[in-house]
C-alpha cells in the first residue's frame, strides 16, 4: 500500500516507523516530512523497526462487509476479521491491525500478548498485497 | 472574544430517509428558524452554511446554496467544513461575526442526505488520506472504532452489554416523544440484545443509523434581540472548537495508530474531555451547573464515555450514573432528551446544530413531553473527524 510500512520475513518481520532525531518521537504510519511534536525544533526522521510484541488495548470485528476502498471478493461470503489495537510498551503507541486468519474476537482479551506477523491483505491474478497481522503470542499458525 | 449571543430562532426538517437532496431539508429548517425568530430573510446580515461533502461537493457549497435557494439578498456568506463538527464551527463562525460587530443577525444552516449503510471515503486511489487508508488497509469502518471503545470500557471499567442496551432504551424513550426524530418507537433491552452484531460487542441497535435531515438557528447580538422585543432569549455563552494536544493517545477515527507518548507526556485530559473543559472555561460554568446535555451517541458505549468526559461523573462511573437513572428524563442530569443520534441518525452537517436547537427548546421550556423541568443551562458535545472539537453552552 504505502512503501516502507513493514519489512522482513518470518521471525524477522517488523513494522517500520520513523523516529525524530531531535526529540525521539516515534511515528507509525511513518512520518517522513515533519516531526509532529509541537515543541520540537524538527529533526531528521529516521526509519526504525517497531517492537515485535505488544499487548491488546482493545479488539473488535466487522460482521458486515466493509465498503470500498477495502477490497473483497463479492463472490465469496463475508468472513468477519478480528481487528486488534495493540499497545507497544517501549514505543508507547497503539497500533491497529487485523488478526491472523482464524483468530476471532472470542479468542482475544484486553491485555493479552500478541506479536506481529506477515500476512496477505488481498490478491488477484497479478498481485498479492501483503500486510501485517497480529497473532496471539501463544498461538502458532 | 467573550460575550453572549441570542438564539432568536430554531428550526428543523424532520429526520428520516426522505429521498431528496440536502437543499430542501436545509431550506425547510431555515424557514422554520426564521419564522420562529419572527424575522424576515431579507433582514439577515450573514448566512453560515455547514457543508455536506458527499452530496454537496463538488457543485454545491452550503452557505451560498442555501442563500440562493432562499433568494439572493446580498448577505455576507460563509461555508464551513469540519466533518461532524461542521455545525458547531458554523455556530462558532456566526458568533464571532456577531461579537466582532460584523453582523447583527445571522442564519446558520446544516443539512444532509446521507447514503445508506457505512460511511465511506470518496473514490480513487488516495493513500495520502488517513480515512482512505483505514478502509483500504484494515477494512476499519466507523462501527469498528465504536466496538474498540466498547470492549475497552468493558475491560477497564466493567461496563456490560446490558448497560449499553439501557442507553438505547433510555434514548429511544425520549425519541418517542420527539416529532423531529426519525425513530419514534420505544425499544427494549431484549430488542437490543436480539439485533445483529455489527462490530463486536456492539449490535445494530447500539449504533446510530445514517439519515437525511436539516437544522437551522437564527442568532443575533443581544442588542438586536432587545430591539426585536426578545428581552430574555436563550443565549449561547461558549463554543468550543479545540483540537487535540500532542500526543493524542486514545486510538481515534480515522487513525491506524495513536501518537507515541515516548517523547512527550500526554496531557491529563483526553481530547474529548478537553473539548468539554474548554467550553466550561469559556462559559464560566462547571458540570454541576448543567440542567441537561446533548451528546454525540454514535454508539451506546460512546454516550457513557461522554458522561465521564463531560465531568458528569468520575472516570469509570458512567454505567453507575446510568443505572441510577440520573441521565434519563426526570433524572439529575438528563442526557439526550431529544432522543440523540440513536433516535435521529447521523445527518453530518446538521447534527451539531440540531443539538443546539434541542437546548433552545428545552431552555425556553417548550420541549413538550420531553421537557427537562426548570432547565437553565445546557451543553452539547460532539467531535469531528480529523481533530475537530465541538461543544456549545447555552443558558437562559
Ligand atoms: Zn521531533
Amino acid at each position: 500500500m504505502i512503501a516502507g510500512w513493514f519489512a522482513g520475513d518470518g521471525d524477522g518481520f517488523r513494522l517500520l516507523g520513523t523516529r525524530c532525531s531531535a526529540c525521539a518521537s516515534v511515528f507509525f504510519p511513518r512520518e517522513d516530512v515533519f516531526c509532529r511534536n509541537p515543541g520540537c525544533p524538527g529533526g531528521d526522521l529516521v526509519e526504525v523497526p517497531l517492537s515485535r510484541r505488544g499487548r491488546v488495548w482493545s479488539y473488535t470485528d466487522s460482521r458486515y462487509r466493509p465498503p470500498s476502498p477495502h477490497v473483497t471478493d463479492p463472490e465469496l461470503s463475508w468472513e468477519p476479521r478480528a481487528l486488534i489495537a495493540v499497545e507497544l510498551e517501549s514505543e508507547r503507541i497503539v497500533v491497529l491491525g487485523q488478526a491472523v486468519p482464524g483468530v476471532s474476537t472470542a479468542d482475544l482479551a484486553v491485555g493479552m500478548e500478541v506479536e506481529v506477523v506477515q500476512g496477505v491483505l488481498n490478491e488477484d491474478e497479478e498481485t498479492t498485497w501483503t500486510t501485517w497481522h497480529w497473532r496471539p503470542a501463544e498461538v502458532t499458525v | 472574544m467573550r460575550g453572549d449571543v441570542a438564539v432568536l430562532g430554531a428550526g428543523m426538517h424532520p429526520w428520516g430517509k426522505w429521498g431528496h437532496g440536502f437543499v430542501p431539508y436545509g431550506v425547510a429548517a431555515a424557514r422554520a428558524a426564521l419564522a420562529d425568530a419572527g424575522v424576515d430573510w431579507r433582514d439577515v446580515d450573514s448566512v453560515v452554511g455547514a457543508d455536506t461533502v458527499r452530496g454537496g461537493y463538488p457543485g454545491h457549497v452550503a452557505g451560498a446554496t442555501f442563500a440562493r435557494a432562499l433568494g439572493w439578498q446580498g448577505a455576507r456568506v460563509t461555508s464551513v467544513y469540519a466533518a461532524c463538527a461542521s455545525g458547531a464551527q458554523a455556530v462558532g463562525a456566526a458568533r464571532a461575526q456577531i461579537l466582532s460587530g460584523l453582523a447583527d443577525l445571522v442564519l446558520v444552516v446544516g443539512a444532509d442526505a446521507a447514503p445508506k449503510g457505512f460511511f465511506r471515503p470518496a473514490g480513487g486511489d488516495r493513500p495520502d488520506d488517513p480515512d482512505w487508508l483505514r478502509f483500504r488497509v484494515l477494512g476499519a469502518t466507523n462501527p469498528t472504532y465504536f466496538g474498540l471503545y466498547a470492549r475497552r470500557r468493558m475491560a477497564v471499567h466493567g461496563d456490560t452489554l446490558e448497560d449499553f442496551a439501557q442507553v438505547k432504551v433510555k434514548n429511544a424513550a425520549c425519541g418517542a416523544l420527539n416529532p423531529n426524530a426519525r425513530y419514534r418507537a420505544r425499544v427494549t433491552a431484549e430488542e437490543v440484545a436480539g439485533s445483529a452484531v455489527v462490530a463486536d460487542p456492539l449490535r445494530l441497535l447500539d449504533i446510530c443509523a445514517t439519515s437525511d435531515g436539516g437544522a437551522a438557528l437564527v442568532l443575533s447580538s443581544m442588542e438586536f434581540a432587545r430591539r426585536h422585543g426578545a428581552a430574555d432569549p436563550v443565549r449561547i455563552r461558549a463554543v468550543s472548537t479545540v483540537t487535540p494536544r500532542y500526543p493524542s493517545t486514545v486510538l481515534d477515527l480515522p487513525d491506524i495508530a495513536t501518537d507515541s507518548a515516548v517523547a512527550v507526556e500526554p496531557a491529563p485530559d483526553t481530547f474529548r474531555a478537553s473539548i468539554a473543559r474548554a467550553a466550561y472555561e469559556e462559559a464560566g460554568i462547571a458540570p454541576e451547573d448543567l440542567s441537561l446535555a446533548e451528546v454525540y451517541d454514535l454508539s451506546t458505549a460512546l454516550e457513557l464515555q461522554w458522561y465521564e468526559d463531560l465531568g458528569l461523573c468520575a472516570e469509570g462511573e458512567a454505567a453507575k450514573l446510568l443505572r441510577e437513572g440520573a441521565t434519563a428524563l426526570g433524572g439529575r442530569i438528563p442526557v439526550n432528551a431529544s432522543g440523540g443520534l440513536a433516535s435521529f441518525g447521523e445527518a453530518v452537517p446538521a447534527q451539531a446544530i440540531a443539538q443546539v436547537c434541542e437546548l433552545t427548546w428545552q431552555l425556553r421550556g417548550r420541549a413538550g413531553d420531553r421537557q427537562v423541568e426548570g432547565a437553565r443551562v445546557g451543553i452539547t458535545a460532539n467531535q469531528g473527524l480529523f481533530g475537530h472539537g465541538s461543544s456549545v453552552v447555552a443558558v437562559r
